[in-house]
C-alpha cells in the first residue's frame, strides 16, 4: 500500500453565511469513518485560518520568524487527510469522495515517498 | 552463410514500429519501470539489427524481442544488485517463466498493450503529456520526432516525458484496464488522444505544411490495435472507420503546389478506394450494433461523403439526418457548426447563417470561415470579407490561411 496526502484548499476568510457547516462536518466525519472501515485512513486534521500561521527560517544559525503563511495568495491549505491506497486510482477515488462532501473546494492528491514512516 | 541478408533493414524497422508497443508493455508490466523497459527494448532491437540479417527473422519476433530485452534487464539488475537486493532479485528471476508464458499467449500480450494505453492516457496526466507518452511508449517514436511534430524544442519534450514517467512511478498510476464502471469515461479519454494525434497530423494546428503524414499513420495504427483489442466497443470501431475515411481523401486534399483543396473541389479519382471500402465496411459493422456514439456517427457522415462520385451527388439530407443524431448524443458547438454546413445545402444559406450566428465559437477560425462562406453565398460580400479576415487572424496553419486569403480576395473583387 502507498500513502497519499489529500490536501484541502480553501479561500481565506470566514465561510459564506449560507454554508451549512454542521452538515458538512457531519459528512466529513462519516467519510472519515468510511476510510477507517476500509483500512485506508491514516491521519486527518483541520487547520485554523492561514492568518494564524507563523513561518520560521534559520539564516546563519539565527532563527527568523515571520507572521503569516508561507505562500501568498487568497487560498491556503485548510486541512488534510493521509490515506493508504493500492495506487493513484484508489487515492483519487477517496479524493473524489472528499471533494464531493466539500464541494466546491479543490482536493490535491499527492504521493508520499515509499519510505514514509508509518 | 550467404552474403545476401535474409531480412532488410527497412523490414526490421517496420517490425520495430509494429512490435515496439507490445514489447515495452510486457516489460513495463513485469518490472514496473518504464525507463528500464524502454532501454532494454532499444538494446534488443540493436541486437536484432545485427543478428536477423544473417539468422533470419525469428518465428515470433515479439517473443524474441521480449525474451532478449528481459534477459538484458535481469543481467543489469544482477550486476547492480547489492546484498540487500538479492532477495528482491530472486523474486524477479522466478518471474522468468511467467514472462515466457505471456509471450506465447498472444492474447495476454495484447492485454499488456491495452493496459499501457490506459496508463498513458490517464486523466491525472495533462492531455499534451498523454499524447506524447502514447506516441513514445506505444508508437516507439523518438523524442525528437514527437518534439518536431508538436513544434516544441526536443529538450522541452524530453523533460515532459521524464516528468510524466516520474509521475507514473511515484504517484503509482496503475497499469490496468479500468473497471467496468470507469471504462466508458476512460475509454473516451484514450479515443480522444488517438483522434487528437490524427487531427494534428491531418491539419497541423500550426506550421507550414498542411499534413504530417506520420502522425496520421501512427494514429491509424493505434486505432487498429485498439480495435483488435476491444472489438466489442462500437466507438472504437467508429473512430477507426472515421480516421480511415478522412485519411482516404488525403491525396486529393492538397494540390500540387501544397495548397488546400476543399471537399467540394477535390478530384475524387484521387481518393483511396481501398481505405474507403474498409472504412465503410467498419461503419456498417458498428452501426449494426445499434449503440450509436459520436465517432460512429461522424464516421457515417464521412461514409456518405465517400459514396458520392461527384460533390453534386452528395446526399445532404442523409448527412443532415446524421448530424441531427450527432446533436442528440453529443451536442457540442462544433457539431452544431458542422451541422449548419449541411443545413446550408438542404435548406439554403440563410437558415444556416441563423444557426451559425447563434453559436458561441468566436475564437474558432472555422466558425468565421463557415460564416464567411454563407455570407458570400447570400451576396453580402463586404461582411463576408470581414468574416474571412477574422478566420485568417485565428488560423495558425499556413496552407489553410493561404486558402482563406484567396477566398477573401475573391469575395472582395466580386
Amino acid at each position: 500500500m502507498k500513502q497519499y496526502l489529500l490536501s484541502i484548499y480553501q479561500p481565506d476568510g470566514p465561510p459564506p453565511a449560507d454554508l451549512d457547516l454542521k452538515r458538512i462536518m457531519r459528512d466529513v466525519h462519516a467519510l472519515r469513518d468510511d476510510m477507517k472501515r476500509a483500512g485506508a485512513w491514516v491521519f486527518s486534521g483541520g487547520l485554523h485560518d492561514a492568518s494564524t500561521a507563523t513561518v520560521v527560517r534559520v539564516n546563519d544559525g539565527e532563527p527568523l520568524i515571520t507572521d503569516g503563511p508561507f505562500t501568498e495568495g487568497k487560498e491556503h491549505l485548510g486541512g488534510f487527510t493521509i490515506i493508504k491506497a493500492a495506487d493513484l486510482d484508489g487515492a483519487l477515488d477517496w479524493g473524489r469522495k472528499l471533494a464531493t462532501v466539500l464541494t466546491p473546494l479543490a482536493i490535491e492528491v499527492r504521493p508520499f515517498h515509499d519510505d514514509a514512516t508509518h | 552463410m550467404s552474403d545476401q541478408p535474409l531480412v532488410s533493414t527497412s523490414e526490421i524497422a517496420r517490425i520495430f514500429r509494429e512490435e515496439y508497443g507490445r514489447t515495452v508493455a510486457v516489460l513495463v508490466r513485469r518490472f514496473g519501470d518504464i525507463d528500464l523497459a524502454e532501454e532494454a527494448v532499444q538494446d534488443a532491437f540493436a541486437t536484432a539489427v545485427q543478428r536477423w540479417p544473417s539468422d533470419g527473422v525469428p518465428p515470433s519476433p515479439a517473443g524474441w524481442l521480449i525474451t532478449t530485452a528481459r534477459n538484458r534487464i535481469i543481467d543489469r539488475l544482477r550486476r547492480e544488485a547489492s546484498r540487500d537486493d538479492r532477495h528482491a532479485l530472486a523474486a524477479v528471476m522466478q518471474s522468468r517463466d511467467d514472462v515466457e508464458e505471456e509471450v506465447v499467449g498472444d492474447a495476454d500480450v495484447g492485454d499488456e498493450r491495452l493496459r499501457l494505453m490506459f496508463t498513458c492516457c490517464h486523466p491525472a496526466l495533462a492531455l499534451n503529456v498523454q499524447v506524447a507518452l502514447t506516441l513514445r511508449l506505444l508508437g516507439g517514436l523518438t523524442t525528437e520526432t514527437i518534439a518536431r511534430a508538436f513544434l516544441v524544442p526536443p529538450a522541452t519534450m524530453a523533460q515532459r516525458l521524464v516528468r510524466a514517467k516520474g509521475k507514473i512511478r511515484d504517484a503509482r498510476i496503475p497499469y490496468r484496464v479500468p473497471h467496468a464502471a470507469d471504462l466508458p469515461a476512460r475509454l473516451r479519454g484514450v479515443l480522444a488522444v488517438i483522434y487528437l494525434i490524427f487531427n494534428e497530423g491531418y491539419t497541423a494546428s500550426s506550421g507550414e505544411r498542411l499534413t504530417r503524414d506520420d502522425l496520421c499513420a501512427e494514429a491509424i495504427r493505434l486505432g487498429r490495435q485498439l480495435n483488435d483489442l476491444m472489438a466489442g466497443e462500437p466507438e472504437v470501431t467508429g473512430l477507426l472507420a472515421l480516421m480511415l475515411l478522412i485519411d482516404a481523401r488525403r491525396g486529393a486534399r492538397v494540390s500540387a503546389d501544397g495548397s488546400l483543396v476543399r471537399l467540394a473541389d477535390q478530384d475524387r479519382r484521387h481518393w483511396n478506394r481501398a481505405l474507403i471500402r474498409e472504412g465503410q465496411a467498419l461503419v456498417r459493422r458498428c452501426l449494426a450494433r445499434n449503440q450509436p456514439g459520436p465517432y460512429q456517427i461522424q464516421a457515417a457522415i464521412n461514409a456518405v461523403h465517400s459514396d458520392a462520385r461527384a460533390a453534386a451527388d452528395t446526399d445532404w439530407r442523409q448527412i443532415l439526418m446524421l448530424y441531427d443524431q450527432l446533436m442528440a448524443v453529443a451536442p457540442t458547438p462544433v457539431a452544431a457548426l458542422n451541422r449548419a454546413v449541411a443545413v446550408a445545402e438542404v435548406e439554403g444559406p440563410h437558415a444556416a447563417l441563423t444557426i451559425v450566428d447563434g453559436l458561441d465559437l468566436e475564437r474558432y477560425y472555422l466558425f468565421h470561415a463557415i460564416r464567411a462562406d454563407l455570407l458570400r453565398r447570400l451576396g453580402r460580400s463586404s461582411e463576408a470579407a470581414r468574416a474571412y479576415d477574422a478566420a485568417i487572424e485565428r488560423c495558425d496553419n499556413t496552407a489553410e490561411r493561404d486558402f482563406l486569403q484567396r477566398r477573401q480576395t475573391e469575395v472582395q473583387d466580386s
